[in-house]
């Protein structure tokens, strides 16, 4: 590869948007040419450094009740106006009135038990944030504490049927802490335990034969970060109380890794 | 009823990415007021178009509409935005927009990023950045989107993203160069 190619490529390294192939083509020119070792070197400082000063700007708190409230209203407060709407008074048999209401009142308790009932979905966030505050409360975060990957996914043979993909990232700010089994959606599965900075984050993996691929989902319960999908028939979800992005920033490392070794 | 029931629906999936659109809507108007009425007008437009969506990625499509109501209100509130071209290498022999304001550098960006440690330099060289190579920097380092998500936000071919970003860093570090010279 010459010099003209690799600073075109340069900026995908960087973002690590390139393929396989690439990777390597250009890596081995980065050795052997100071030149262009050095621009790299300098985009990635620089990458890192608006990533880590840039500000990122959180939304003021009443921002999303204004967004509600110009939505419009959920049944609960539906109900309420029509129950204590003016236009009921004298204008309406008082028969009808009442059965109107009471009828309209059954609606909107099933309606509510119905919107009540949590999916499977946010069961099994909140069986993943549970886990996750288990984890750290008994001190309890690793059975097999190595930032070796070699010595953590061997650990799981025998203990699960499947084997994760466990990858040391520390060189992507996220050192590998260690793994463990621990049990979600009715079964075994795998929990790998990285750290970025003072947080801890757990990634668990599992197979999902009836998922194939979803894109990755956040949400925040009680002010615990979650990601969540599936690559190549496994589902992950990792939880952390680190800033979102950064779990985002992880969530995608690890989705490269899933569809770069399949299974 | 079923539109109570869709309002639920969308916020639960539209609200997990206010940050977001808040944070893209901020630094592409300068202001907080602004950005929150972009942002709310932009979710009330999300909402309309909340049919069309079918569970594909939502804050890419979220921050898709926020980025236009953005661009919308820039028109109809300042000054025009410059026009963007859609070829990178016009893009690269165009003198015009921020090259002006901040001269290319060739020097070495570890020693100019280690003279300007300050955060706040950093977001104003970022601030001052025009506005399309200010948004693909947002988008990509501080939402971590990969050039696919940005290509289909930001409506440019995935080459583009990619030299817009490396165009962007460059400027932002001749800005934070000009800005460590004018302190001294």
């Amino acid at each position: 590869m010459d010099c003209k190619r690799a600073l075109t490529l340069l900026p995908a390294r960087v973002d690590q948007e390139l393929g396989l192939s690439e990777v390597k083509a250009l890596d081995a020119h980065l050795q052997t040419c100071p030149a262009c070792h050095s621009a790299f070197v300098g985009q990635t400082a620089l990458r890192d450094a608006i990533k880590q000063r840039a500000t990122y700007f959180q939304a003021p708190i009443d921002l999303e009740s204004r967004i509600r409230a110009a939505l419009p209203k959920a049944p609960e407060a539906l109900a309420g106006r029509v129950k204590q709407g003016p236009w009921y008074w004298g204008s309406w048999n008082w028969m009808n009135a009442g059965t109107a209401l009471a009828s309209l009142l059954a609606l909107v308790w099933s309606a509510g038990l119905y919107l009540a009932t949590p999916s499977p979905q946010e069961l099994l966030a909140e069986e993943v944030v549970s886990s996750h505050v288990r984890s750290l409360m008994v001190n309890h975060i690793a059975d097999v504490a190595s930032s070796d990957q070699h010595t953590v996914k061997p650990w799981f043979n025998g203990k699960l049927d499947f084997s994760p993909i466990v990858n040391d990232l520390s060189t992507q700010g996220f050192p590998l802490i260690g793994g463990r089994l621990d049990y979600l959606d009715h079964r075994s599965v795998a929990a790998l335990v990285y750290r970025h900075r003072l947080h801890l984050i757990n990634v668990y993996i599992w197979p999902a034969a009836k998922e194939r691929q979803t894109p990755i989902q956040t949400e925040s319960i009680q002010g615990y970060h979650l990601a969540h999908w599936s690559e190549e028939g496994m589902r992950y979800w990792l939880i952390s109380d680190l800033a979102p992005q950064d779990l985002m920033a992880l969530a995608r490392i690890l989705q490269a890794q899933a569809q770069r070794v399949p299974g | 009823m079923t539109e109570a029931i869709k309002a639920r629906q969308f916020q639960e999936m539209a609200l997990p990415h206010l940050n977001a659109a808040y944070n893209l809507a901020r630094w592409l108007t300068h202001s907080d007021q602004d950005a929150q009425d972009v942002v709310q007008e932009a979710y009330l437009r999300a909402f309309k178009f909340f049919d069309g969506f079918h569970g594909e990625d939502a804050r890419a499509w979220l921050l898709a509409i926020v980025r236009n109501t953005t661009y919308t209100w820039l028109r109809q509130n300042r000054e025009p935005v410059p026009h963007v071209s859609f070829d990178e290498e016009f893009d690269d022999l165009n003198p015009a927009s921020s090259a002006t304001l901040c001269e290319q550098s060739d020097n070495n960006p570890a020693a100019i990023l280690a003279r300007c440690d300050d955060k706040r330099l950093l977001d104003q060289a970022l601030a001052q950045l025009a506005v399309e190579f200010r948004e693909v920097l947002v988008l990509r380092e501080l939402e971590n989107l990969s050039y696919k998500e940005i290509s289909a936000i930001a409506g440019i071919p995935i080459g583009t993203v990619m030299s817009r970003l490396a165009r962007g860093r460059r400027l932002l570090l001749a800005c934070l160069e000009q800005m460590h010279l004018g302190a001294m």
